[in-house]
């Protein structure tokens, strides 16, 4: 009997001091909002259950909101352990001298970078210093309604398909009723950095070093976006849009086709009553096509690395993750284990699931400067002005040019 | 005598001590804070010490760069736009709710808590309602106007009606407050007036802009001082009904980017804290000087006599 109370006493003690001298590791995270909640959970279990003695707390903010806080966090000197840093972002960060570099704890623990797809590996390195670890990649395709397509009597798309045999589809859907459009694909910054590289041109020369946003083969580029709503009217305007957003219109049946993001397909699965698909974005001069990622960044001040490395590595190139996310389908796991990959390929719909790989090819990363959002704002404005047509393509990129040169350091 | 004086003022301060505490820490240094911050080129990520400040002291630079630059002068149309529409219609709009609420009526409690139920509720959930109100081809403004043969405008969707739409969110979320303080005004007119003026023969017109107009100018004053210094601080509203994923904050073609703001999005987005805290103190220098003004300009029509 005493023998006993002795070892239920021994063993709470245990637990106890497990629990309270458990190592506290605080993530900060925006990928974890709503629907991917409970994936994220599953995670933080299938960690803690590897690593007994590693508490994770995860703190969950909505995008709209996540980096305002962020930035109060990090400049009144009490940033989290880990957050979550998109590809844009990331820069930003690591050149504020906030980050740490992981290097040193790598070579410590003998991590294996391999597992960890290079391109997203690359994405998180600065000057030689790897200050984060990619946690998840997606990219951007083009979808399409079949049955549209079949009631216009249009071949596919494919993944050999150019800008002449999607406007030409484009305007064949159109047709079929006036409120039905061919294709949207919005004219937006984020699309118009890769829209260019399609075309052949570039927002930068060759070194970074200078802006080439009013260069021929970018004008002729905005010409095209802007013309699909002002000439031919494939794509619907604002006003045509009347509140609904590209999404809603894809899901109603009311667009041949769209340009958006892989992340759409747990949506699309769930809300499409048509047959859907995917092929690789049509290309002109070349194909290209967009590269995004998110990735686990561990704060300078941290006061418990290994732990939060640890984390972090289990995020970025852990199998269970891996698992969790393809199973989620919450974007694509940045590890190159085939296994993982042939798993994610194999659920439908989309049937060319493929294409998700095969556009990897021709992955564009965005551009990335210290002051990239006000790059992005300045040449946005300037891009929303031709497609609404306040003024001509030439005019917005020669404006946007000047003001780019004017207020951005390269 | 001295002594017990002494001991009176500590105990007073002892008393005041929890509020003077939070308002020192949560205004004052603050304020103290942005004054300094907007001497440098901060970027709202670096740690604060005496030594990156001096590394990124700029100096009167960063006002120098706002006065000079011709976003802050389009902004402020922008802003002053805004005013120029919403005054007019927010003092119409709580004078009329003022009106009805001062009439003896049944259910007179219940119009009250309807007219305040904007006041009471979110921006956000009152500017996203307002965003589908003003939804060029689906929203109920535009279907009312057509009803009457009018064909409506694009709205949040066209820079010549985004800010007007602005206008009209505010002015249905602002009118039961200041209604409500103008009937207090209202209330607060002696009726003796009002008998003397029926014995006198006196017409609805004329007691309406000789009694009632003159005896309700504090309130009106006040209304007016709140409502320009609320108005140079529009930010809610644009926020949540004119930014879109993707595209620049500020509506379309920048229309409706306003003072606070721009100033956010230097803080915030743009890294340019210590930019952004120079365009706050500016901000406070128009504001402080139309309220100035108005101060001055109200012994020609205030009548403090009830």
């Amino acid at each position: 009997m005493r023998g006993r109370i002795a070892s239920i006493g021994a063993l709470a003690l245990i637990a106890l001091s497990t629990t309270a001298f458990a190592q506290k590791v605080n993530y900060f995270n925006f990928s974890g909002a709503g629907d991917n909640a409970p994936y994220l959970e599953s995670m933080r279990k299938a960690f803690e259950a590897k690593n007994p003695g590693i508490d994770v707390n995860i703190e969950t903010v909505a995008f709209a909101d996540y980096f305002t806080q962020l930035q109060t966090r990090v400049a009144s000197g009490t940033p989290m352990d880990c957050f979550e840093l998109n590809y844009e972002n990331f820069v930003t960060y690591a050149k504020k001298d906030v980050l740490l570099d992981l290097g040193p704890n790598f070579k410590k623990t003998g991590f294996d970078t391999k597992a960890i797809s290079a391109k997203a590996l690359g994405a998180f390195n600065v000057d030689g210093k790897q200050y984060g670890l990619p946690a998840s990649f997606s990219n951007v395709v083009l979808f399409y309604n079949k049955a549209l397509f079949d009631k216009a009597k249009v071949a596919y798309p494919t993944d050999a398909w150019t800008w002449k045999d999607e406007q030409s589809a484009a305007e064949k859907i159109r047709a079929l009723d006036k409120d039905t459009y061919g294709i949207f694909q919005p004219v937006q910054f984020w699309e118009f950095y890769k829209v260019v590289k399609q075309n052949g041109g570039s927002l930068f020369s060759s070194d970074g070093k200078r802006f080439t946003v009013d260069s021929r083969q970018n004008i002729d580029t905005l010409t095209f976006m802007t013309d699909r709503l002002l000439k031919s009217n494939v794509m619907p305007t604002q006003k045509q849009c009347g509140g609904m957003g590209d999404w809603d219109l894809f899901k109603a049946g009311r667009l041949g086709m769209i340009v958006t993001g892989i992340w759409a397909f747990g949506e699309f699965t769930k809300d499409c009553p048509f047959s859907w698909d995917i092929a690789v974005e049509p290309g002109m001069k070349a194909k290209a096509t967009h590269f995004f990622s998110n990735g686990i960044v561990i704060s300078k001040n941290c006061a418990n690395v290994d732990a939060a490395a640890k984390w972090a590595k289990f995020m970025s190139a852990s199998r269970e993750a891996a698992d969790i996310r393809v199973t989620a389908g919450w974007e694509l796991p940045a590890i190159t284990d085939p296994q993982i990959i042939a798993a994610y390929s194999e659920i439908t719909p989309p049937a060319n699931r493929a294409a998700v790989f095969k556009s990897l090819e021709y992955l564009v990363t965005p551009p990335v400067v210290g002051q990239m959002q006000e790059l992005t704002d300045i040449l946005g404005a300037q891009l929303e002005a031709a497609r609404d047509g306040a003024k001509t393509p030439a005019q917005a990129l020669q404006d946007a040019q000047k003001e780019l040169i004017a207020k951005i350091k390269l | 005598m001295a002594h017990m004086k002494r001991a009176s003022a500590w105990i007073t301060l002892l008393f005041l001590a929890p509020s003077l505490i939070g308002l020192v820490a949560f205004s004052v240094l603050p304020m103290a804070a942005s004054l300094a911050l907007g001497l440098t080129q901060w970027d709202g990520l670096s740690a604060v010490s005496f030594s990156t400040m001096r590394e990124q002291w700029v100096g009167l630079g960063n006002y120098a760069a706002l006065l000079g630059d011709s976003e802050f002068w389009r902004v402020l149309k922008n802003t002053c736009y805004f005013i120029v529409l919403y005054l007019p219609l927010i003092l119409l709009a709580s004078v009329f709710v003022a009106l009805l609420l001062d009439s003896k009526r049944r259910l007179i409690g219940v119009y009250r808590v309807m007219y305040y139920i904007p006041v009471l509720s979110s921006w956000v959930a009152g500017a996203l309602v307002w965003k589908w109100v003003l939804s060029p081809d689906y929203g109920m403004l535009n279907d009312l106007l057509g009803r009457i043969g009018i064909q409506g405008p694009g709205w949040l969707q066209d820079r010549s009606w985004a800010m007007p739409g602005i206008v009209l969110a505010s002015v249905w979320k602002d009118m039961g407050y200041f209604g409500l303080i103008l009937l207090g005004g209202l209330q607060g007119i002696n009726p003796s007036y009002y008998e003397s003026a029926d014995i006198e023969g006196a017409s609805w017109a004329q007691k309406a802009f000789r009694i009632t107009l003159p005896l309700l100018s504090p309130a009106i004053f006040f209304v007016l001082i709140i409502c320009v210094i609320n108005s140079f601080q529009l930010f809610p509203q644009v926020m949540v009904m004119t930014a879109t994923n993707g595209q620049p904050p500020g509506g379309p073609l920048g229309s409706t980017q306003v003072m606070v703001e721009r100033i956010y999005t230097y803080a915030f987005k743009y890294y340019k804290m210590g930019f952004a805290s120079a365009w706050s103190w500016l901000l406070f220098v128009i504001i402080l000087f139309f309220t100035m003004l108005q101060l001055k300009l109200q012994k020609r029509w205030v009548n403090y006599e009830a």
